[in-house]
């Protein structure tokens, strides 16, 4: 059996259920690829090897007895903010290098209770602060089309994976754009869900009211089977959606004529690459070849300011998120001064890397007494008026399309010195995530030999509507399945 | 007070931390009775602050608050919600602790006060809900000489209510009255313990002076670290004549915190206001707003009791003295013992509180004494104790039979019926049966009767004192001092 890791989550699952190949061989196939370009891609901080054989026997025993899910059996990579009980968990960072939590995150067990596999810890930017994967403790990811460049982020590590093909599909998280801009410059189809749709429950978190965990995977049938695994209500999480989910298959396959699509011109301006416009213009003509109907005269006037809001109030809830890490009850301690006062700041000093103290600083800084108001206040009444301009283009219009990101991937170390320049990389996927909206970023192209995406934002829980676009769009273009040329290293 | 203390006004106000004795944490589902545990075994990722984890409101708690606000007179709000305070503590596992800022759960309530006959409300400016810290244990390496800390997350995440007053307060007595009135409060509704020494009910304080018939307060110091009702009484009271002979001496009142020290008896500067903490509070992203329907502020008031003041008042009404009506409502308990002790007596209702309350100050409460007990070790049923007295009341036994037939009660568990009637110590109050012993008594004791006819009215009481030994208490004291005296002017 040759090649296994080339298939797809859902083409795996049919070879699995018919008996062609073991989940046993679908792993050691993939942990076979993971070998070759592994040194190349750096797409794991840790790899569970033997973890992943023991749960693929599990999973054909499963199968065996006729008790399988779609993921059953599916190898997964998972992003190292997950909690995974008994395996390390670092999130990026060396304050954790050696945690090994005493319990799951929810989309974890739900992962496991539907017999998936996980190949590793997928590598990230420390603490999800980051659109590169630059920030990273255990060294950068680079992108499978070419190691030069970088891979986007936070999630970069679980996008790369599934390029690579060292995983069939992946779970990221999103504050910002971390599933959908990754997606897009590794060329794979990225989701992030409606905030409160997955429990954050054993989500290292980052920004509280922002983070959301989402799928990536080589098309949108497999993207739609992993958020169907890990949605859902979970009375550990407050702010989860108590409303049982929708059956996303339902959407899957569906036309999409006569949908209103909504183009805001405030996501198309000077610094986007002419490569991505150009991309972006062909998707629209396809989606309008469907039957869609595309409006490009849409205005969201306060686009802009998502940028803003966003680094006020992400870097704000981190301050607070990040407090705990002090060396004192776990992970990485200093205790090399005489004082504990000392020993909690060398420890903080000595196991943060600089863009997560920037960010500390920025959200200490907008918290504090005097400027609350002008700052974390401020932003959140914005935050308030990019829902409604959201709210009131959702009641004209059933998704709204614009590019995930301006440009295609760039080069490691272009950016890395040059804090704002590396914001300005999430600035179309930053105000869906302000507004809590699900949003998913697809494959539409190339430029300039590198994938280029493009992604639909949807109303809140409505990403039945989301998939199906995206699905009918990829059926119509054909870009799925992109693994990347990437040869054994 | 000195003369020129008298020219000074103080002013307090008190912030109160409260641990309500729910069965699980604030926002986990650990045990929060960890009181004898060992040291970090009711613990759980989300007490402990690891990475991921979140919290999930305790709806007892909220039910216990709103309580409390009900019986604090403040109104609920319909709307609020949980904000972090930042800071960095090794006690504090997050690094934040969740807290309430700007939409506390109640607000603008008041208790009264009583302070030399004198009675006023004390506003209750908010009661709002947070979580309890970790405890640290300080120790010395026995080795080395250095010292070093543990930590004890049994504590952490459990349950703490803050109930701030207004600068209402006037005096140390005062402030100490608040706070007895307050724990009775909470232990009459059953939220807490409350007891300061187990430190589930901690105390700071707020307190400035100024001069009498200023409008606008003087500069106020938080005091901590008082560990008792005592220190809270002595730490205001040092406190206030330390500012007044600042402010004599021409000096100025810094703003800053101070700690009380039992040994030195005095307040010790802590903090000045420059290093006073910036808490950055902002909305808990994790939680929800909270909101409360007024059904549910209706259900949680049903199950408001009877409030200590409420009783008091309707116990004076009854014709029970101040002394009598506080001492039964201090705690509930006693109150519904006395209440069920009215209840089991006949007559009317005057007649039975003052029977019951007089049983209850009397007898009982010199058992309880004894025996170093609350009432919910006192062996007797209200009924069975409400059998004795009417057995008094009626005359059947006579007082001194009563009180030891109640010994034998509590001792052997009988009814006084069965007592009174398997040791025949019914009263005589026959005439016939009497007058036999009158005479006896008069034969026996001459000098007695001479000091009677000599004019000595106390004879008779020696004459009588002779029968009821010969009865062993049981003759009916009023015949035979008809007896007596019919016998003796003959
Ligand atoms: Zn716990």
């Amino acid at each position: 059996m040759s090649e296994l890791w080339r298939l797809t989550a859902h083409e795996a699952h049919e070879g699995l259920r018919r008996r062609e190949f073991t989940s046993v061989e679908l792993t050691q196939s993939v942990l076979e690829r993971v070998a070759e370009v592994e040194p190349t891609v750096n797409a794991y901080i840790t790899l569970t090897a033997d973890l992943a054989l023991e749960q693929a026997k599990e999973a054909d025993a499963k199968l065996a007895a006729g008790a399988a899910t779609p993921l059953t059996g599916i190898p997964v990579g998972v992003k190292d903010l997950i909690v995974t009980k008994g395996v390390r968990t670092t999130a990026g960072s060396k304050m954790l290098e050696n945690f090994i939590p005493p319990y799951d995150s929810h989309v974890y067990e739900n992962l496991r209770r539907a017999g998936a596999v996980m190949i590793g810890k997928c590598n990230m930017d420390e603490f999800a602060m980051g659109s590169s994967t630059e920030h990273s403790a255990y060294g950068p990811t680079r992108n499978p089309w070419n190691p030069a460049l970088v891979p986007g982020g936070s999630s970069g590590g679980s996008a790369a994976a599934v390029a690579a093909g060292e995983c069939l599909v992946s779970l990221g998280s999103d504050t910002g754009g971390s599933i959908r801009q990754p997606a897009a410059l590794c060329g794979q189809v990225g989701l992030d869900p409606t905030y409160g749709r997955v429990s954050r429950y054993g989500i290292i978190a980052f920004g509280s009211s922002l983070d959301q965990v989402g799928p990536i995977g080589r098309d949108v049938e497999d993207v739609a089977t992993m958020l169907d695994c890990i949605g859902g209500h979970d009375p550990r999480d407050s702010t989860t959606n108590p409303e049982p989910m929708p059956d996303l298959r339902h959407y899957l396959g569906r036309d999409i004529r006569g949908m209103r699509i909504g183009v805001p011109k405030e996501y198309f301006i000077s610094g986007m690459e002419p490569g991505v416009a150009a991309r972006i213009e062909e998707a629209l003509g396809v989606l309008e070849g469907l039957g869609a109907i595309v409006d490009r005269d849409v205005s969201l006037p306060s686009t802009g300011h998502a940028l803003a809001v966003y680094y006020i109030i992400a870097p704000s809830e981190a301050s607070a998120n990040l407090a705990r890490y002090d060396g004192v009850k776990y992970g990485f301690s200093d205790r090399s001064a005489p004082s504990m006062w000392e020993n909690m700041e060398q420890t903080r000093a000595k196991g943060f890397g600089n863009e997560v103290k920037r960010r500390i600083m920025l959200g200490t800084y907008a918290l504090s007494a005097g400027y609350y108001d002008a700052y974390y206040l401020k932003a959140q009444k914005v935050r308030t008026l990019i829902s409604r301009e959201f709210a009131e283009a959702f009641a004209r219009y059933d998704v709204l399309v614009t590019p995930t990101s301006p440009t295609v991937a760039f080069p490691i170390g272009a950016k890395v010195d040059d804090p704002f320049a590396m914001y300005l990389n999430d600035i179309y996927t930053l105000p869906a995530s302000v507004a809590g909206l699900p949003a998913i970023s697809v494959p539409c192209g190339f430029s300039e030999g590198l994938p280029v995406g493009m992604q639909i934002i949807g109303n809140f829980f409505d990403e039945g509507r989301i998939l199906q676009v995206a699905h009918a769009y990829e059926q119509a273009s054909g870009f799925k399945n992109q693994l990347a040329p990437l040869a054994a290293g | 007070m000195t003369a020129i203390a008298t020219e000074y006004e103080v002013v307090i106000g008190l912030e109160v931390h409260c641990q309500l004795k729910t069965a699980s944490k604030m926002f986990c589902g650990c045990s929060a009775d960890y009181s004898g545990a060992e040291p970090n075994t009711h613990v759980c990722p989300v007490c402990l602050g690891m990475p991921g984890v979140l919290p999930v409101i305790n709806e007892k708690a909220i039910e216990d608050i709103v309580l409390t606000g009900l019986a604090l007179n403040c109104s609920i709000a319909p709307f609020s919600k949980f904000d972090r305070k930042n800071y960095h503590y090794p006690d504090l596992m997050k690094g934040y602790q969740i807290s309430q800022y700007d939409l506390p759960i109640c607000r603008d309530g008041w208790l009264e006060v009583e302070v030399e006959g004198e009675r006023r409300r004390v506003g209750i400016t908010r009661v709002h809900m947070e979580e309890d810290t970790a405890r640290l244990l300080h120790r010395v390496d026995p080795v080395t000489g250095e010292p070093y800390s543990l930590i004890d997350v049994n504590r952490s995440g459990t349950p703490l209510m803050e109930i701030v007053s207004e600068p209402d307060i006037r005096s140390a007595a005062e402030a100490r009255e608040y706070l007895v009135r307050l724990r009775q409060v909470l232990r009459y509704i059953g939220v807490s313990n409350a007891n300061m020494e187990e430190g589930d009910f901690r105390c700071d304080a707020n307190i400035s002076v100024r001069r009498r018939g200023d409008t606008a307060f003087g500069t106020k110091v938080e005091i901590k670290n008082m560990n008792s009702f005592r220190a809270v009484h002595d730490a205001l009271v040092f406190e206030a004549k330390r500012q007044i002979g600042v402010l004599e001496a021409g000096g100025r009142i810094e703003q800053e915190t101070r700690g009380w020290s039992d040994e030195r008896q005095a307040t010790l500067s802590q903090r000045s206001k420059e290093h006073a903490h910036d808490y950055r509070y902002f909305p808990e992203p994790d939680l929800p707003p909270l909101r409360l329907s007024a059904a549910f502020v209706e259900r949680v008031r049903a199950r408001l009791p009877e409030l200590p003041a409420a009783k008091v008042e309707r116990y004076r009404a009854l014709g029970l003295s101040a002394y009598e009506a506080a001492t039964l409502a201090e705690e509930r308990p006693r109150a519904a013992y006395f209440e069920q002790l009215v209840a089991a007596l006949s007559g009317d209702e005057a007649r039975r509180a003052k029977l019951a309350a007089n049983w209850m100050l009397g007898e009982v409460a010199r058992w309880l004494n004894a025996n170093q007990a609350e009432i919910d070790r006192f062996p007797l049923e209200p009924a069975a104790l409400a059998g004795l007295i009417e057995q008094v009341a009626s005359g059947a036994v006579t007082a001194l039979v009563g009180k030891e037939v109640f010994d034998q009660m509590v001792a052997s568990g009988e009814s006084a019926q069965a007592i009174i009637e398997r040791q025949g110590l019914a009263q005589i109050s026959g005439q016939d049966e009497l007058a036999g012993l009158v005479r006896k008594a008069i034969a026996a004791n001459p000098k007695a009767v001479a000091d009677y006819h000599a004019g000595k009215e106390t004879a008779v009481k020696f004459l009588i004192g002779q029968v009821m030994r010969e009865t062993r208490g049981r003759a009916n004291a009023q015949v035979v001092q008809e007896l007596l005296e019919r016998e003796l002017k003959k």
